[in-house]
């Protein structure tokens, strides 16, 4: 991606920002977050289809963010988890600057993050096809199939928090379950435990989610987590309208109008 | 009944003393007799205590092993097992893992002078080893007690600090920092490093023994290097996060060492040794 | 004892499950979840996984169970009534599919359930294990068995240790224990004599990429590298690579309470968790990542080596291959030799 590649030289060498967070090639056929400090390190910068992990998980991080202004190479999931976090005031303009690279792999790039979001709006978030199928047949079992389902899924799971870890929108320096007083979901992997965990998990991501499978592509073990937060998206869309990440804030938990409907109360 | 590492005696709470806001001290006896028959331990060592269903905390035993027949400990009210500790009443039966760690080696001060240095919440942690000493005191010449707290209140084990003060064979110096005094105050007034500094106790032939809040320490150190106090002869005793006593869980890890089983209690040369993760 | 070679038909491992499971023997084996590998009780033969290189999650669960009650108690008017786990309660288990490196493994584990103080219940499990390990005909980039003293067909840590004689072909057993002796015994047809049964050229390669040797030495002089920084920038501090590592055992205790009655666990913990070293008053001793990840590698190659006399690495690569951002843990030995200081 020679565009990325030079702009972020540019970037780097005028001190525009103090580091580039892009993707550079891994171990194998894997593909790694890169943090390009110096204009030689942006060399390294790649981009093609395995870029899919979410890079704006680091720009919360306090190990990076204490370096400066950042620049990120941002695809459209990336995009979005900027604007939600942007609008939850965890970035801003003055921190961060969007190397945005678009569906159709061209870099674009945005002076603030208003452009951001008129880009990100022109998009609606889609659960693809196979997803879609299986939370399809899911609707479609009883509550005590669902149940058992999810138990089972579930069951391997041993807690490794790397779902939480890889997810953007989980950047609390003190996580629910880090707290013992009272200790609200047990610390160790049980059955009912881990059911807790991650139906937690995926309330306190309601209206937030905006679908990148970052979860499921973390899950050491393969756990198709990322279907309770689809699960929670299309409830979104039926029961809401559907929502979109938006730096005006009006969060979709967080919004009332008084037409809502209450059918999912059951 | 000991018989897992991780099966916990039964104590029952004898006694509780209200020591300072959110410190209490426990008396502590063995619900069981055969384990009070089988149990010893040395100055130094701690325990993993426990409220059933709420879990465990990591203090030392703060009662000297020369008192038998029962332990104590001292705990400030802070965290989860701490806050449901403090609301036990006595009669109440919690849970005991120990002894655990190394010891104050006693034997090898045996002919020297010893200052004890402490700071607030961390007199517990001497407070066995003074008591040792001095049940055995004539086995070490000079005794020098400097204590310092916040304020007059936050003072631990007032009854003894009375008891120190009172006997001819311990200098005892209590301070509080400045602003914490009381109008009948007679102690002396300012940080337990300056009081430490003003005293000027002599490092011939002496031991020192400190033990306080990471800044009372840190500030503690080299007025002690300036009296002529060497590394190998300032002991300390090293409060670090533990889970298991036994050097398995690995919280506790500092570099080579781990501090239930290498330590708590360390010389100041075994400390610079360290890294800084403690 | 002497290794004791035997030969076992390609067939009649399904045979030898099957003479297993009429003795009642349980098995835990790998078998395939959604492209991964997860160890479970095997019912039948069909449906454990074979061939692979190496699985997900190491078998360690079944030695240190990532849940593990540990006590439960009652409270009553009486008093208090506290219970602890009966040893009889444990099963004997056959540990079927393990790789040479998980084997030599569950040894490091052992060291440390039993440096100076012995977790009997830890001793207790393993005693009830009978290891089928299974040596590797195959390797990937991640494995390193070779440079942290192993290898593919390592005997160390197995009962019996099954190597493939060529494609479609027949097993060298060696039986190496008095435990795998006892399996022998209950099926005698299955294990046929054979001492010239050769294993060395049907193992996988396996290149030596560091020297352990080294790098421990390194190690003491490199606490204060920025190196550690430049590799763990891009760590999420999940514990991922802690979990599926056979050798890992750092664990939390945890009380569970309902009404009067409750239990206490043991459960797997990982030190590349920020709260970790959290101390009640706010304090951390480490509190970035960078100081957790050197923590990790420390721990495995200089502190254990010193203090227990084992490697905290048996060269599995499944850290690495788990990690969902990458942390390529061989790459980052190879990058610590490498590094002049």
């Amino acid at each position: 991606m020679v565009d990325l590649i030079k702009r972020a030289k540019e970037l780097l060498e005028s001190s525009a920002v103090k580091v580039v967070i892009g993707y550079e090639q891994g171990t194998g056929n894997k593909t790694r977050a890169l943090f390009a400090e110096k204009a030689e390190d942006a060399d390294k910068l790649i981009f093609d289809s395995r870029c899919v992990q979410n890079l704006a998980a680091y720009i919360t991080k306090k190990e990076v963010k204490e370096k400066g202004k950042m620049a990120v190479a941002a695809t459209l999931p990336v995009m979005r988890s900027i604007i939600q976090l942007a609008a939850e005031f965890q970035v801003n303009d003055n921190n961060l600057l969007v190397l945005g690279i678009t569906p159709e792999s061209k870099l674009i790039e945005f002076a603030n993050l208003i452009e951001v979001e008129t880009f990100v709006h022109q998009y609606q978030i889609e659960i693809d096809v196979r997803n879609k199928e299986m939370l399809d047949k899911l609707e479609k079992m009883t509550q005590s199939e669902r149940w058992k389902f999810w138990t089972d899924e579930l069951a391997p799971c041993f807690k490794c928090y790397a779902c939480r870890a890889a997810c953007p929108m989980c950047y609390c320096s003190r996580c629910t379950v880090d707290f013992n007083q009272p200790q609200w979901i047990p610390v160790a992997s049980t059955e009912l435990g881990n059911l807790e965990w991650h139906m937690m998990r995926a309330i306190h991501l309601t209206g937030r989610c905006i679908d990148c499978d970052a979860c499921y592509n973390a899950c050491p073990l393969s756990i198709p987590i990322n279907l309770l937060t689809k699960k929670m998206l299309t409830d979104a869309k039926e029961h809401f309208g559907g929502y979109q990440p938006s730096l005006k804030g009006d969060h979709l938990m967080s919004t009332y109008k008084p037409d809502d409907k209450e059918n999912f109360i059951q | 009944m000991m018989d897992s590492l991780y099966m916990p005696y039964l104590m029952r709470i004898e006694r509780i003393t209200y020591e300072a806001p959110g410190v209490k001290t426990f008396m502590l006896k063995f619900v069981n007799e055969a384990d009070q028959e089988k149990f010893s331990y040395k100055a130094g060592q701690f325990g993993e205590y426990s409220v059933y269903g709420v879990g465990e905390s990591t203090f030392c035993i703060a009662s000297p092993p020369t008192r038998k027949g029962y332990i104590e400990c001292t705990f400030r009210q802070t965290g989860k097992v701490t806050n449901a500790l403090s609301g036990c009443e006595e009669g109440s039966i919690i849970g005991f893992r120990g002894p655990y760690g190394n010891v104050f080696p006693l034997d090898d001060w045996k002919g020297k002078s010893l200052l004890f240095i402490a700071g607030g919440i961390a007199l517990p942690p001497m407070r066995c080893v003074i008591w040792n000493a001095l049940d055995l005191r004539e086995n070490f010449k000079d005794v020098t007690i400097i204590y310092g707290a916040r304020t007059v209140k936050d003072l631990v084990y007032k009854d003894e600090l009375k008891d120190w003060e009172l006997r001819k064979d311990v200098k005892l110096v209590t301070t509080v920092d400045p602003g914490g005094e009381s109008p009948d105050w007679k102690g002396e007034i300012g940080f337990v490093p300056t009081i430490v500094e003003k005293i000027a106790p002599s490092s011939k032939d002496t031991i020192a023994i400190v033990c306080g809040p990471p800044v009372m320490i840190k500030y503690t150190f080299p007025v002690l290097a300036k009296l002529g106090f060497t590394d190998e002869n300032i002991y300390t005793t090293l409060e670090n996060r533990m889970k298991c006593g036994f050097g398995k869980c690995g919280r506790c890890n500092v570099g080579k060492v781990y501090v239930c089983k290498d330590g708590p209690v360390f010389t100041l040369a075994q400390l610079k040794e360290l890294p800084d993760e403690y | 004892m002497n290794i004791d070679k035997r030969l076992v038909r390609k067939d009649s491992l399904e045979k030898l499950f099957d003479i297993l499971k009429q003795n009642s023997k349980k098995i835990y084996a790998p078998f395939s979840k959604d492209g991964k590998t997860i160890f479970k009780d095997a019912e039948s033969f069909g449906g454990i996984l074979t061939g692979y290189v190496q699985t997900t999650e190491s078998s360690k669960d079944i030695v240190f169970p990532r849940t593990e009650k540990i006590l439960d108690y009652t409270k009553s008017k009486e008093g208090m009534s506290v219970k602890g786990i009966d040893l009889k309660d444990i099963p004997d288990v056959i540990l079927w599919g393990v790789r040479p490196c998980d084997a030599i493994g569950i040894g490091e584990l052992s060291s440390i359930f039993n440096w100076d103080y012995k977790d009997e219940i830890y001793n207790n499990r393993l005693s009830k294990v009978t290891v089928f390990g299974f040596s590797c005909y195959k390797s990937d980039d991640y494995c390193f068995c070779t440079s942290v003293g192993g290898n593919p067909g390592n005997t160390t840590g197995s009962d019996i240790l099954f190597t493939r004689l060529g494609e479609n072909g027949d097993y060298l057993a060696e039986v190496l224990t008095e435990k795998g002796e006892s399996v022998v015994s209950i099926a005698p047809g299955i294990f046929e004599k054979s001492e010239t049964a050769e294993k060395e050229k049907f193992l996988a390669e396996v290149p030596v990429k560091f020297n352990h040797e080294e790098i421990k030495e390194k190690l003491d002089k490199f606490f204060e590298s920025n190196e550690w920084v430049k590799q763990s920038l891009r760590c999420l501090g999940c514990g991922a690579c802690a979990y599926v590592c056979p050798t890992c055992a750092c664990f939390d205790i945890q009380d569970e309470a309902h009404g009067k009655r409750g239990s206490r666990t043991r459960c797997w913990d990982s030190c590349g968790f920020s709260h970790f070293t959290l101390h009640t008053s706010g304090h951390n001793p480490r509190d970035i990542q960078s100081a957790r990840w050197r923590q990790r590698i420390m721990h495995k190659f200089s502190y254990m080596p010193e203090r227990l006399s084992v490697y905290g690495c048996t060269g599995c690569g499944r850290c690495s291959r788990a990690c969902p951002v990458d942390m390529n843990i061989l790459e980052n030995l190879i990058s610590i030799q490498e590094v002049t200081l």
